[in-house]
């Protein structure tokens, strides 16, 4: 392309509807922009069964009891640190650096998984001073929400380690990047929400 | 590829300078470390007035979810972004819709509700 028409292109004498279909990186990133904020919406909706049953305890434990700050904020911290590193990783990604994109994602696999672990330790405590999700609405509607996003994040481990694989066999073809790239949106909209659940779940508890 | 993306409008997340995407999501992770702890604070302190934690608390949590939009996932007002802007507009107005509307819908029903002690009495 020359630089007269490369200029003609880029520059608004051509309306966005005349300049013919987008690339496919980015249709694929709308697209998933979509599916994320749909996926928002359902955590929406399980923030608002939180709110409206956070106080029926039904003689249960409430929350101010159960919740350890000190915790959530060890939790929070990985999850953040992750987002960086997983950051950091797309970056290694679209430049087509191997070794960098393994460190970085591995430190974000690592992170992701220690964030897992705290969570997981959290409610099988939970569940063995009889705090379980069938002890009250209020605890029903904690595992649900809180729940949801361990499995998302589950699932965006076992996504990571796909991907790896996958630059491992195919290298960073444009296909394997998109993909990479759709995961970066997806594990940092989970940052996203965990930043509801810390404040309204966590710190609200102690209000 | 950079200038073909530039033609067509951006992919939400997408950036083109390696260097300067880097030091983003530095200060991105500055400003949510500070905004982070800033909501562990609030909500232990005694400095602030009771009523207003809960308000300050939803403040820092949106501005933190502000920065992480801007910084993590590089949306911004731009012209080429318009798409992305419009559907996250769309998702925060659903999203208001679900929690608000539920909150306000239960209260009223639970501020409307016969007391239960009467209700068990009418049951016999």
């Amino acid at each position: 392309m020359s630089a007269a028409e490369q200029a003609l292109v880029t520059s608004d004498a051509v309306p966005l509807s005349l300049r013919g279909p987008a690339p496919t990186r980015v249709v694929a990133g709308y697209g998933f922009w979509l599916f994320l904020l749909s996926d928002i919406v359902i955590f929406a909706a399980l923030f608002a069964a939180y709110a409206v049953l956070s106080g029926e305890n039904a003689g249960g434990p409430t929350a101010a009891e159960l919740f350890d700050k000190k915790h959530v904020l060890i939790e929070t911290a990985c999850l953040l640190a992750s987002s960086v590193t997983c950051g950091f990783g797309s970056l290694a990604v679209q430049s087509g650096d191997r070794t960098s994109t393994y460190l970085w994602m591995a430190i974000t696999f690592i992170l992701g998984v220690t964030f897992l672990s705290l969570e997981v330790s959290e409610f099988s405590h939970m569940l063995s001073i009889d705090a379980g999700p069938s002890r009250s609405a209020f605890l029903s509607a904690f595992f649900t929400l809180v729940g949801t996003h361990g499995l998302h994040v589950t699932i965006g481990l076992c996504w990571l380690v796909i991907m790896l694989l996958q630059v491992a066999t195919l290298g960073f073809q444009p296909m394997v990047s998109r993909r990479f790239f759709c995961f970066g949106l997806f594990w940092h909209a989970l940052d996203i929400v965990w930043i509801g659940v810390f404040t309204i779940v966590y710190l609200g508890a102690h209000l | 590829m950079s200038t073909e993306i530039e033609a067509q409008g951006k992919a939400p997340g997408s950036q083109v300078h390696t260097h300067g995407a880097r030091r983003s999501y530095l200060i991105g992770l500055g400003y949510a470390i500070v905004l982070t702890l800033a909501s562990f604070w609030a909500s232990s302190t005694d400095v602030i007035y009771p009523h207003g934690v809960p308000i300050l608390l939803g403040v820092l949590a949106i501005a933190q979810m502000g920065v992480h939009l801007v910084f993590f996932l590089h949306i911004s007002s731009a012209p080429d972004q318009t798409n992305n802007i419009l559907a996250l507009a769309f998702g925060i107005f659903v999203v208001g819709l679900i929690v608000f509307g539920s909150m306000i819908i239960m209260a009223h029903l639970n501020h409307n509700m016969m007391p239960m002690d009467r209700l068990m009495q009418m049951q016999r």
